[in-house]
């Protein structure tokens, strides 16, 4: 059960509070209808699986209903930062990973 | 009957408060006090149940939470019995009721006993893979027997009387284990300021203090434990909670506490909670959990009579239980011997202590030759005699590395035998957040590992052992954790209390003792007693080619039984290493995973069940619909009012009625339940653009349009009207099921790819009643309640006003879905029950007759129209459903899904389309979720191309009809599909239209 910091609210609150959405940074193409059926379906249906540093998106479903970013560790579950949405990561993975 | 191994004096017992209990049908007395396995070694009960797969009596072995034998079923009724709690762990209370979960037809007497003495030696791991296996179709047969014959408890049959709770805290240290480290290490992080929580799983707080002889500062540990209880006790920043087993360590320093509050008073309590689960989220844990001591593995060492050293040390210290006569002791280390000085004080013979080290001079060993008790080094106990009871050993002579017998073996006559390996760390709940144990040479056991967690660890769980040490570590430990709260502890001095530190001799790494026979052709020598996992099975493994020991674990069932593992999972793993030649390191350790020991499902429930198990939604007409005979159906959280059945009506002549009713005159619907969603902002109305399929742009003030929204992979998941309030303001409608989803959507488009957009969302679904009146007479139904223009000119088909309705403000919308005149009528949900009266009121004149859910879809599907989430599934595109005319062409901005529906895959013409389905015979209901082929003669499998979807009778038609989705459809009206069904007959149905009933839609529009 994590214990996650609200970006938003400012404090941290339960898991019971929040929905994991999926990868985060995956931007919308601008103009979708000038892309080939394999580039929209890299942006459709391929997600990172990365065994360590993982960007995900989570929202706090049961709070103040915001998106927002998390970097998490996969295996040790350890919450590095969360961040608002439009902002960047301070910790990222290395390239070799 | 008389407890005849109780002491007339000593122990933490009171002996004022005897206690009557049944065991196995037989009445016993104990003490209050007592637990249930210490009561029976007092009245002399040998043998309490019959092992797993032998079904060999067995007795109890430990006093703690490893005990693998006495593991009983309790309760005297099909509604408070509990599988399985160890006797070792249960209190005992008056009059408690309790038998062996192993022996078939009983403990005594075991037909298994019999079966399991001729099969045994035939019996080897993975026996049950290779033998009943074949034929494959008997399992179920021998599956059968071998249940009967084994079993372990059997689960409650009746609803569980008791009531559980939860509680949250949050708290700056706590700490597992209230022994001399864990009492410490609270007290100077309570002195330094932290808030604290202490946990014990046992009834008293202390620990192993709870039956030491040791002196602190001078007097009995006892009476340094009474201060430091009152100490913790008096100091508001404290909370104690004895009876509570920390059964699991997640992520983030959150623990799971199980508070066992009246299981030690009775049965059933009616006054209060039973058990309470506390969730704490802790800055920093400390684990002082102690350690567990391990058994040595010897021939026959399973008979009743062969226990831990340090079990029988605690039956005669803290309960006065001698639970024998004569006592042989063997042992790796010196701190069993204090079972043997115990079993002599209390004035029972010890026939002799074989101490497998070559030598040792420790001072508890010279006080054991100072009580002339027989010492003899370098010696162990090969083999053990008796079959319910030990009625002797054998004593041989051991190498120096303690691998082989150097000697003639002795018989020496006892009744009970104590053995000690040395001690185990528990590390179970450090290993419940993934932190991998490390072996340690020097203490002979795994300890914690590198952890993520804000965790502290002090006294015996880190090999620390003595008395002296464990108060400083804990003491250490507690500053050191209140310090990482964010305490300021450095102006503070705590004294350690002083303790004699006895000189000791190093402990000998020996866990299986040899026998003069190689360890297949040995007397059993057992592991796992749960499972009669023996070394010789283990060893059998290996040479199979189990090597890794979590394969060993599986093949042999080492570790699988209710103790997890607790009492032989480290022997067997150096039993493995041994036989592979590799270290215990080398070898490895299997995980431990919650729960440290099993938690009643009704604590991890708590309150949350029946009523409270999941919240109910009812709409404002609930009453009415209660007092009118409706029969309800959950839709989500919503109870939806689902038919109206007549006294003596089946649900058939129910339907009928209310679906004739509604296309013939005017029937009444509570469509509350539907979600809406307030949209507002100037940028509302691109938004809609940009989330649903169809064009907003257009859409003027006081119209509505039905809009569908798509996936970015074009997939249909929700559809509603959507309602022009004002220019920067729209009303959206939403499936029932739907409503927190699509909220979730828009919130999720907006804040994180559009938020450029000037929009805004809120959930309305409960601030407004909803009715529907449809049917030919609707209209007139309305016009007596509102002063309005309702007429068709004034008020056309797909808009919307503002009015008075039966004297409240309401918004009325001329849409439907059931294919009739239809005006849903909208107003402030406390004003709901009032106004849906006046509407019964009326319309009487016209029958209005109140319809449900199911009159609503057969209506619906009538003029086929969709139910997401029934006729779609996730997979299905507005092309699929032939709904092209919702799909906006022009749109400037590339909305969600569209991009989608030009991938290769979605443009397939065998894509499966949504279609009509007429049966050939008209009375035939083809059954929903039913698979459709082509040709019905085909051999199975047979090639799927669809199911249906939707199915009912229509009374209005006359026949019966389906929705379907088929390969192609659109393309193969009037053809013939076959439905097979599980009986192996096949229904036959033709290829139609979706829209059954008025295809143009007049009726609606007038």
């Amino acid at each position: 059960m994590l214990h996650i910091y609200c970006p938003y609210c400012e404090e941290f609150r339960e898991e019971d509070e929040f929905h994991p959405v999926g990868e985060a940074h995956i931007e919308r193409p601008l103009e979708p209808e000038a892309l080939t059926d394999e580039q929209w379906s890299q942006y459709l249906f391929f997600r990172k699986n990365p065994r360590g540093l993982h960007h995900e998106m989570w929202v706090h479903g049961a709070g103040c209903r915001k998106f927002f970013n998390m970097t998490r560790h996969t295996v040790t579950y350890k919450i590095l930062e969360t961040y608002k949405m439009g902002q960047q990561p301070s910790v990222v993975a290395e390239e070799s990973e | 009957m008389k407890q005849v191994n109780r002491l007339d004096d000593g122990g933490r017992i009171n002996r004022q408060t005897p206690l009557n209990f049944t065991f196995n049908d037989k009445t016993y007395q104990g003490f209050e006090g007592d637990t249930l396995a210490s009561a029976l070694l007092a009245n002399g009960v040998d043998v309490v149940g019959r092992s797993f797969k032998y079904s060999r009596p067995r007795g109890v072995i430990t006093a703690d939470a490893q005990e693998p034998n006495a593991i009983f079923q309790v309760g005297s009724n099909d509604a408070s019995t509990i599988p399985n709690p160890r006797a070792t762990q249960t209190e005992l209370y008056a009059n408690l009721v309790c038998s062996s979960t192993n022996g078939w037809p009983n403990v005594d007497f075991d037909l298994m006993g019999t079966v399991g003495k001729v099969g045994g030696s035939a019996m080897p791991p993975g026996f049950y893979y290779k033998t009943f296996m074949f034929p494959q179709s008997m399992w179920m047969s021998y599956e059968k027997m071998i249940r009967k014959g084994a079993g372990l408890g059997c689960s409650p049959l009746q609803p569980d009387p008791d009531s559980y709770d939860k509680l949250n805290h949050h708290c700056d240290v706590m700490v597992v284990g209230a022994g001399p480290a864990g009492l410490s290490a609270a007290l100077a992080a309570a002195r330094a300021g932290a808030r604290v929580i202490i946990a014990d799983e046992q009834n008293e707080m202390g620990g192993s203090l709870l039956c030491s002889t040791e002196l602190i500062d001078g007097t009995a540990a006892a009476v340094w434990l009474v201060s430091t209880l009152t100490a913790l006790a008096e100091n508001d920043n404290v909370l104690l909670l004895p009876r509570s087993t920390a059964f699991g360590y997640y992520d983030q320093n959150y623990i799971g506490i199980n508070e066992r509050r009246s299981d030690h008073i009775g049965e059933t309590n009616s006054h209060g909670t039973r058990q309470r689960l506390h969730k704490v989220r802790a800055k920093q844990v400390i684990l002082a959990t102690g350690a567990h001591e391990r058994p040595l593995v010897f021939g026959n060492n399973d008979v009743p009579g062969c226990m831990l050293a340090s079990a029988v040390t605690t039956y005669i210290n803290r309960y006065a239980v001698v639970p024998g006569n004569r006592l042989a002791l063997m042992t790796t280390n010196d701190n069993a011997y204090k079972a043997a000085i115990a079993w002599h004080d209390a004035g029972k013979s010890v026939v002799l202590i074989a101490d497998t080290r070559p030598s040792a001079d420790g001072f508890l060993v010279k006080e054991a030759m100072k009580r002339g008790i027989k010492v003899e080094f370098g010696h162990g106990i090969i083999d053990v005699k008796g079959s319910k009871r030990v009625k002797s050993v054998e004593v041989a002579p051991l190498s120096a590395d303690g691998k082989s017998v150097s000697g003639q073996a002795v018989s020496y006559i006892c009744d009970t035998v104590a053995s000690s390996g040395g001690w185990s760390p528990v590390l179970h709940l450090s290993s419940h957040t993934g932190s991998k144990p490390i072996w340690r040479d020097d203490i002979q056991g795994f300890v914690p590992g590198n952890t993520e967690q804000a965790q502290h660890i002090c006294g015996g769980i880190q090999g620390v052992y003595d008395l002296s040490q464990v108060l400083e570590d804990g003491i250490k430990c507690g500053l050191a954790a209140a310090g990482d709260a964010g305490k300021h502890v450095s102006s503070l001095e705590f004294l350690t209390p002083t303790v004699t530190k006895y000189t000791e001799t190093p402990a000998m790494a020996l866990f299986h003792i040899p026998h003069s026979k190689p360890t297949s052709r040995a007397p059993k020598q057992f592991v796992d007693y749960q499972n009669d996992v023996t070394a010789a099975g283990i060893e059998l493994a290996n040479r199979e080619g189990f090597e890794s020991i979590e394969h060993v674990k599986r093949y042999t069932a080492l570790g699988f039984g209710t103790d997890q593992g607790k009492l032989g999972n480290i022997n067997g793993m150096a039993i493995t290493a041994n036989s592979l030649g590799k270290t215990i390191p080398e070898t490895g350790t299997t995980i431990f995973r919650p729960m440290y020991t099993p938690v009643t499902f009704g604590a991890l429930s708590g309150s949350d069940v029946k009523q409270l198990f999941d919240p109910a939604r009812f709409t404002a007409m609930h009453r009415w619909h209660v007092d009118n005979g409706a029969e309800f159906e959950d839709v989500g959280q919503w109870k939806r009012p689902w038919y109206y059945p007549k006294p003596g009506e089946t649900m058939e002549q129910a339907l009928a009625r209310e679906c004739l009713a509604t296309r013939n005159s005017v029937g009444l619907l509570d469509a509350s339940t539907l979600g809406k969603i307030d949209i507002q902002g100037k940028d509302a109305r691109e938004f809609l653009n940009r989330v649903y399929t169809n064009p907003w742009s257009q859409l003027a003030v006081g119209k509505c349009r039905y809009g569908v929204m798509c996936k970015e992979d074009g997939m249909v998941f929700d559809d509603g009207v959507t309602a022009c309030i004002n220019d920067n303001r729209f009303q959206m409608t939403t499936t029932t099921g739907g409503a927190a989803g699509v909220l979730n959507w828009l919130e999720l488009w907006h804040q994180t790819e559009w938020p450029e957009l000037e929009v805004y969302f809120s959930t309305v679904t409960d601030h407004w009643s909803t009715m529907t009146i449809s049917g030919p007479n609707s209209r007139k139904v309305l016009e007596k309640l509102t002063d309005a223009d309702v007429s068709n000119e004034a008020f056309p088909y797909m808009g919307w006003i503002a009015a008075e309705v039966a004297g409240v403000k309401a918004r009325i919308f001329r849409i439907s879905f059931t294919g009739e005149l239809s005006f849903e009528i909208n107003v402030q949900a406390n004003f709901g029950l009032h106004c849906w009266e006046a509407v019964v009121a009326a319309g009487q004149e016209f029958d209005i007759t109140p319809y449900g859910t199911e009159t609503m879809h057969i209506l619906r599907a009538e003029k086929g129209f969709i139910i997401v989430g029934q006729d779609t599934d996730g997979s299905v595109t507005p092309q699929d459903l032939d709904m092209n005319w919702v799909v906006g062409k022009k749109k400037a901005f590339s909305y969600l899904g569209k991009r989608s529906w030009t991938r290769e895959d979605n443009e397939r013409t065998d894509r499966k389309q949504f279609v009509g389905l007429k049966p050939k015979d008209p009375k035939v209901v083809l059954p929903e979720g039913a698979q459709i082929v082509f040709d019905k003669d085909q051999p199975i499998p047979m090639t799927m191309v669809g199911h249906v979807t939707s199915s009912y009778y229509s009374a209005c038609l006359g026949y019966s009809f389906a929705l379907a989705v088929v390969k192609g459809g659109l393309e193969r009206m009037g053809q013939s599909v076959f439905v097979p069904l599980a009986d192996g007959s096949t229904i036959e149905a033709e290829i139609c239209s979706s829209v059954f009933y008025d295809p143009k839609g007049d009726r609606q529009n007038v």
